[in-house]
């Protein structure tokens, strides 16, 4: 067994030292599923066109995992981003209406959003105390709510434009995979090489000696759960675009809320938070995304994909638990 | 101050062999969660005087039983520190293997309620036991256990509900014993709720397993090194989370038949229901009436708002309103006894 570290001092190690475990676990998954798809399976799992198949199975889910890691990182949790993806979706192709000149309205309005909703699931969380789990909820139960009284089916229409987001690319590479690699280099900078990326580790490591240290811990919380927020819009408009338009159940269809932090955990980051990185989350995106493209190539039931799907999350993290000392609830 | 039975007292009353009324002295502690209750109740009467007659009352009773038995289940998992996200699933699965399996044959029901408890049974005890020698974070467990259980649920079926529930099978749901003094009509789903809901709190407040319970979830290695098998109490709460789940689908099977989606969000609004009725959501604190009493609270919410005439996704906001706002003022109250605790 190892020795754990304290979180903190770990952090820029932590990081780095995890990177290898889980995407070796991952080459090994492809390997799998490489070999499986070749002797049984239909179609070659190796070529280009399959691969950016899995790649873009991986930036919904991707991008919001990567904001549901900062949360998941101050000991956190985000359940309302799946309401706020269907929120983010709907009011963007609603505001469009078709118009390019109303994209860049649309896409403010729609961060203005995130903004606010992430502000007020950090402030319920930080000065009401009221349990991040709980909060989430009831904000997410708010939100559709009033998103189902609203509209009840496809709502407006994004313009062709907007829809490079989803099907463009940039010489050889699709659009959402730089977008996918844009955010997770972005937000592993930000965890590993800024002040407030130390603060998010050390807030997750241990409230009370955060502060006493002299981090204002309420600030760094409602932060993680503001970027949150943010890709959980992002995560909509990518949808919106890929859909060509919004509708009030894409965010729950797609099971964003608890995808996200079995994908999360799954990449290594602990629930208590304080441990853990947005590379082992991609890591475990790409994973579900191998799995899924591999089951669909060998064509195995949908049913017993999920039965197979739910057993995997909870070996992968079994795997995980094994190699620490931690003791969970 | 803690809206609840603490573990001190629980922890006293093991140490001292004192035993006495704690359901009760709890219930005076928790007196905020009676109070909404009976303040949506005197509001429900107040737009429908019928709604306090004997008739109309029990059967909205018969319509709270299935989530106050998952809410009670649900406290053995919050009060040793985890979730079961896995009761709606389980609740599906009941009522679609029950049909498929009684296909309406009236003589298979009782080795067909036998065989739900039994997969209850192994669910439980996979998941507490995964949990605790595995260290797999009960959030985590329980949710790939929700993928597994619902996707199962619709391998076995083909995605699409089969066979029919028999009669006597859907008696605990909707049958009545007919020509009771007083009341007239009482739902065998009361009764049901009565025995079970006395289980509960027999279970939770007055044996040895309870306390445990709320001792592990406190803190588990002081009850370790106290002498108790904090693996074999978790695998237990699970298996009463779990059962409690089997009974919740055999009455929901009863009285609104079979569909594929007839336990989604159950577990969600179990947990809500927990919390409304005060307990801490990572353990240590609990009190059986009291959540039995937040799962009427949350039910009765709903029959409110669908008597002032709210359209339904209003009723969903609505609900994250209160949810945020109990516990928002739980930890207010705390906080105020100056107490360093989340609600």
């Amino acid at each position: 067994m190892s020795v754990t570290t304290p979180a903190t001092s770990a952090k820029p190690r932590a990081s780095r030292f995890r990177l290898p475990i889980i995407w070796v676990l991952l080459l090994g998954i492809f390997a799998i599923a490489w070999l499986l798809v070749s002797l049984f399976g239909r179609g070659d799992f190796v070529s280009a066109n399959n691969l950016g198949n899995i790649l873009e199975r991986a930036t919904a889910l991707g991008i919001v995992a990567i904001g549901q890691t900062f949360a998941i990182l101050v000991a956190s949790i985000d359940l309302s981003v799946a309401y706020l993806i269907s929120v983010a979706a709907v009011m963007a192709s609603f505001i469009m209406q078709g118009d390019p000149a109303k994209v860049p309205l649309a896409i403010l309005v729609v961060l203005g959003i995130g903004a606010v909703v992430g502000a007020i699931n950090g402030l319920l969380i930080t000065k009401a105390r009221i349990n991040p789990l709980i909060a989430t909820l009831g904000v997410g139960l708010i939100l559709r709510g009033v998103l189902n009284a609203s509209f009840q089916n496809f709502t407006g229409s994004v313009p062709a434009s907007f829809q490079f987001l989803a099907y463009g690319s940039v010489g050889p590479i699709p659009v959402p995979v730089i977008i996918l690699a844009g955010l997770t280099l972005l937000s592993a900078l930000l965890l590993a090489r800024t002040r407030f990326g130390a603060h998010i580790y050390a807030v997750g490591g241990n409230r009370i000696t955060a502060r006493l240290s002299g981090i204002r811990d309420h600030r760094v919380v409602i932060g993680a759960h503001v970027i949150t927020s943010i890709t959980a819009v992002i995560t909509g408009l990518y949808l919106s675009s890929r859909l060509r338009s919004g509708a009030p159940w894409i965010g729950t269809d797609g099971v964003y809320d608890l995808e996200s932090i079995a994908a999360v955990v799954v990449g290594g980051t602990v629930l208590a938070g304080g441990r853990g990185g947005v590379l082992g989350t991609v890591a475990g995106v790409l994973i579900f995304a191998v799995l899924d493209t591999m089951f669909n190539q060998l064509g195995v039931n949908s049913y017993l994909k999920q039965v197979l799907r739910g057993l995997i999350i909870i070996g992968a993290v079994a795997i995980y638990a094994a190699r620490s000392r931690e003791v969970v609830g | 101050m803690a809206p609840n039975v603490s573990t001190e007292q629980a922890a006293a009353g093991v140490m001292r062999g004192r035993s006495w009324h704690p359901a009760i002295a709890g219930v005076i502690k928790v007196l905020p969660i009676f109070l909404i209750l009976a303040g949506i109740l005197v509001w429900i009467a107040f737009l429908n005087p019928r709604f306090l007659e004997p008739a109309q009352f029990l059967n909205f009773i018969r319509r709270s039983a299935p989530l106050m038995i998952l809410a009670g289940g649900q406290l053995f998992v919050i009060v040793v520190g985890g979730f079961d996200l896995s009761q709606g699933s389980l609740v599906t699965l009941t009522v679609l293997l029950g049909a498929l399996l009684a296909s309406g044959d009236p003589s298979t029901t009782w080795w067909v309620i036998l065989l739900l408890y039994g997969i209850a049974l192994a669910v439980g005890v996979f998941n507490g036991a995964v949990t605790s020698y595995l260290r797999v974070p009960s959030f985590i467990t329980t949710l790939g256990m929700l993928l597994t259980l619902k996707g199962a649920a619709l391998l076995a079926t083909g995605g699409a509900p089969r066979g029919a529930l028999p009669t006597n099978f859907r008696a605990f749901g909707r049958a009545y014993i007919e020509g009771v003094p007083l009341l007239g009509r009482v739902p065998w789903a009361v009764i049901v709720l009565l025995v079970i809901g006395g289980v509960l709190i027999f279970l939770f407040h007055y044996t040895q397993f309870g306390k445990q319970a709320l001792a592990v979830g406190d803190n588990q290695h002081a009850a370790r090194l106290s002498g108790v098998n904090v693996g074999l109490v978790r695998i237990a709460a699970f298996v009463v989370s779990a059962l409690s789940a089997v009974t919740a689908g055999i009455m929901l099977g009863g009285f609104s038949g079979v569909s594929l989606n007839v336990g989604d969000g159950l577990e969600l609004e179990s947990i809500s229901a927990v919390v409304l009725g005060g307990a801490a959501l990572l353990g240590g604190r609990g009190n059986m009436l009291a959540a039995l009493a937040g799962a009427l609270t949350l039910q009765a919410l709903f029959t409110l708002l669908n008597f002032l005439g709210l359209p339904s996704p209003i009723r969903v906001a609505v609900q994250g309103v209160i949810i945020i706002g109990a516990v928002g003022f739980a930890s207010w109250r705390a906080a105020r006894g100056g107490q360093e605790t989340e609600a």
